[in-house]
């Protein structure tokens, strides 16, 4: 009981010490720096173009149509956010599913069906992996280049362009390894599609 | 072959940073001068002035115990009350409401003993008030909590003939102010630079390039013609009555940096968002999948350097890192292995393209595709061998074999790196564990570090290397019984069984990662989880403290030739083996249930 009382109104003073040095001190001071040496990154890499707002650079979206660029496969999630005027916001999870079970083998399957009915000209090719797979955030922005050029016939055919043309836009959204050696190399699914649509 | 050099330079960078952070550290902890001192020396003064704390105190173990249980108490109890009442208080943009009182109660447990097992998923659940003035404060208090213990156990061995084992609040404030806040400063910015948010405005939106469709119950309609002019919704030619067409996403927002460099150098793990770095505002490229992955191992592999040098004996340091990076070494070894190759039911007979040609291949369910396999492999091993459980791919969709190591590496104790602290105290009471067996078996009396091991240090080591065992093995056991546990599983059969068996483990451990697709957020599983946490957090640290206590009041017993070297190869491999057995023989039976189980029926 004794050193109860002698440790206790230390341990409170030293904690409130600290909730402000590390809570608000700490979180302001990184704040402060963030948005004064890189406003763009720290507010959320937000693509505009002439003032309009054209999605995120960092979150994936969903494409259906035959003239775009499809990404990663995505767990969408509706039921979580809504705007201040209760209109449903786009948002995805990960699936958490196994990659062993026999209810995901068939999973796979059906996508395998999908993308090769979608792709014609590919039929003989097997289907890239990140097309049949959710990511790990369910946001993921990007596909690799194999997975982009896979689906370069259809695009170019659903646009009448040429593929080449498909392939040069796919390359310019390219990003390589971090320093040549870290990571993989990626292209941006929003940014191809914005390219293909003329606005970027 | 790129990724090969990946593994091994991930692996490079790891120790050639830790080993002069490790020599910084000893020089804060001994009160020497460092580069820092003439800005921080002040500060630290000014925090023991406003205390009233002398700079000098002698606490000896029962003193320094009592000062960590209730400070960790102190926080436990504040966290909670501002979970349960961020409704009403300010720094709350996104309008949230209270956190439920089960829910608080296991967020307060998860925090304030270095597990940040996440039960709530953070940019839905939590205010920016919350997550900075809760969440961050106890990510650096409870890692200064940890690094304080393991140096009074290094004063333990270090001492002769003395009670004090040092001040619990010169060593936290110590931690804090010279060591966690200015290398978090650094890595927050770089990382806010990196791209990771960090503001304080609400959540934004942004339009979608193709709107999406969703009925009146919610859910998504796939092959819908959406007509924007009119606002209607056909599929197959028919309309939908009452369809909601969706045109923008939701952006998150908030003070994200400055938590994500604490979680990770503090080896706490909890994510700003619900899926932790592998969501792309938390982690969103492999500069900062770099940065983030080499600081979550960093301060543990540092601080077996900092022991070596504090206890004159850098060879020690070096024997209990050996033995830690091996163990790494292979566990990576194997998770990467198996997720390069995947599964048969993801290969579909070769119509899936798994080759490494021009993407990464391999099992990319729950990973990212700018981290492909080498990235998330690694961190995979990193953040289980730590007890750190940040995430930068889904351990849940991992294949069975590659899900079962993350496990085994936390079933092991968290003591290959483990937690700052933490895992190397850990390590120390299986090192005392080993050279005891050892002794026996030369009949010879054991001593480690020139102090004589007796039956009281030997039962206080026992407990501390059981208390992981014990507090999963009886969490998953009582709850593998209750029923409603079953409605929380993803997956069904042998993965569901895992998913349960990851959870405890991962509670257990003070590691905080999962099997996501479990939903733990149900009244059950916050109360046990909660209480697994805190067991298996404070036991130890009792534990390692009485021995620290009674090892420093012993005289030093001088080597001789007959006494048994604990700096050599075979101790590394002895302690190795303690390790290794004590584990399999706790969870082999456990782990062939999962993911044994699952890996033989997967290839059948």
């Amino acid at each position: 009981m004794k050193t109860i009382k002698a440790v206790l109104p230390k341990a409170i003073a030293i904690f409130l010490i600290f909730t402000f040095v590390c809570g608000i001190f700490y979180t302001a001071l990184v704040t402060g720096i963030a948005q004064l040496i890189f406003p763009d990154q720290a507010n959320g890499s937000i693509i505009e173009v002439d003032g309009k707002k054209y999605g995120c650079e960092l979150l994936g979206q969903q494409y259906t149509d035959d003239a775009h660029l499809w990404g990663r496969i995505m767990n969408l999630d509706v039921s979580t956010y809504k705007d201040a005027e209760g209109k449903t916001l786009l948002y995805a999870s990960p699936s958490n599913l196994s990659p062993a079970s026999k209810e995901y083998e068939k999973l796979v399957a059906e996508r395998v069906e999908k993308l090769r009915a979608s792709n014609p000209a590919m039929e003989d090719s097997a289907v890239p992996v990140d097309l049949v797979t959710c990511s790990g955030s369910g946001l993921d922005p990007a596909i690799s280049p194999a997975a982009a050029r896979y689906q370069a016939p259809r695009i170019a055919e659903a646009r009448g362009i040429s593929e080449q043309e498909v392939l040069e836009i796919i390359d310019q959204c390219t990003t390589g390894r971090f320093l040549g050696l870290f990571g993989e190399e990626t292209v941006h699914v929003l940014k191809v599609n914005l390219m293909l649509d003329g606005i970027l | 072959m790129s990724n090969v050099i990946q593994y091994i330079l991930y692996l490079a960078i790891l120790v050639v940073l830790a080993i002069p952070l490790g020599a910084y550290i000893k020089k804060v902890m001994e009160g020497e001068k460092t580069f820092l001192s003439p800005i921080l020396t002040p500060c630290e003064n000014a925090v023991y002035k406003i205390m009233r704390v002398k700079k000098d105190e002698e606490m000896g173990w029962k003193k320094y115990c009592a000062s960590v249980l209730i400070f960790s108490g102190s926080g436990l109890v504040f966290l909670f009350l501002l979970q349960l009442l961020q409704g009403v208080l300010p720094g709350n943009p996104q309008g949230l409401s209270g956190v439920k009182w089960d829910l608080s109660f296991n967020t307060a447990a998860s925090f304030i003993t270095n597990t940040n097992w996440q039960a709530y998923s953070g940019e839905s659940t939590l205010s920016y008030l919350s997550q900075a003035l809760g969440l961050t404060v106890q990510n650096f208090v409870s890692a200064a909590t940890g690094i304080a213990v393991l140096f009074a156990l290094i004063r333990g061995f270090q001492k002769v003939k003395s009670k004090g084992l040092g001040s619990f609040w010169v060593d936290l404030t110590r931690i804090t102010i010279h060591v966690l806040l200015p290398l978090n400063l650094v890595i927050a910015v770089a990382l806010a630079g990196g791209g990771v948010i960090q503001n304080l405005s609400p959540g934004q939106t942004v339009p979608l390039l193709e709107p999406v469709a969703v009925n009146a119950e919610g859910e998504i309609l796939d092959h819908a013609e959406i007509d924007l002019a009119s606002q209607t919704v056909t599929v197959d030619g028919v309309k939908v009555e009452g369809a909601e067409i969706v045109t923008e996403q939701f952006v998150p927002m908030g003070p994200a940096a400055s938590q994500v460099a604490i979680k990770q150098t503090g080896t706490n793990g909890g994510g700003y968002m619900g899926v932790n770095s592998a969501h792309p505002m938390e982690n969103p490229n492999a500069f900062t999948n770099l940065l983030e992955m080499i600081s979550l191992l960093l301060i543990p592999a540092a601080l077996c350097f900092t022991f070596g040098s504090c206890i004159k004996n850098k060879k020690q340091g070096v024997a209990i890192f050996m033995a830690m990076f091996l163990c790494l070494a292979a566990a990576l070894a194997i998770v990467a292995v198996n997720e390069q190759a995947a599964t048969l039911q993801l290969a579909q007979e070769g119509s899936v393209n798994l080759s490494m040609i021009d993407q990464a291949g391999g099992n990319m369910e729950g990973k990212e595709t700018r981290f492909g396999i080498a990235s998330s492999a690694t961190w995979a091993a990193f953040t289980t061998a730590a007890s750190n459980g940040s995430v930068n791919s889904m351990h849940d969709s991992y294949t069975p074999l590659g899900g079962m190591i993350p496990m085994l590496l936390m079933q092991l104790g968290e003591v290959i790196f483990g937690g700052v602290g933490c895992g190397l105290y850990g390590m120390l009471a299986f090192a005392i564990l080993t050279v005891f067996i050892a002794g026996l078996m030369v009949g010879r009396t054991p001593e480690f570090l020139g102090k004589k091991i007796e039956p009281y240090e030997m039962k206080w080591a026992v407990l501390v290397c059981l208390a992981t065992p014990i507090a999963i093995l009886l969490g998953s056991g009582i709850a593998a019984a209750v029923p409603e546990v079953a409605d929380s599983l993803n997956n069904s059969g042998a993965h569901g069984f895992s998913e349960l068996l990851y959870a405890y483990t991962s509670a257990g451990g003070n590691n905080g990662s999962a099997f996501a697709g479990f939903n733990a957020n149900t009244v059950f599983l916050n109360l046990s989880l909660g209480i697994v946490m805190l067991f298996a957090r404070f036991l130890p640290i009792a534990g390692t403290l009485a021995i620290a206590g009674s090892l420093v009041g012993k005289k030093k017993v001088a080597a001789t030739s007959g006494t048994l070297s604990t700096t050599n190869a075979m101790f590394v491999f002895l302690l190795i083996l303690i390790v290794l057995l004590v584990g399999a023989l706790s969870f082999f039976p456990a782990l062939a249930l999962g993911p044994i189980a699952e890996f033989f029926s997967s290839i059948a």
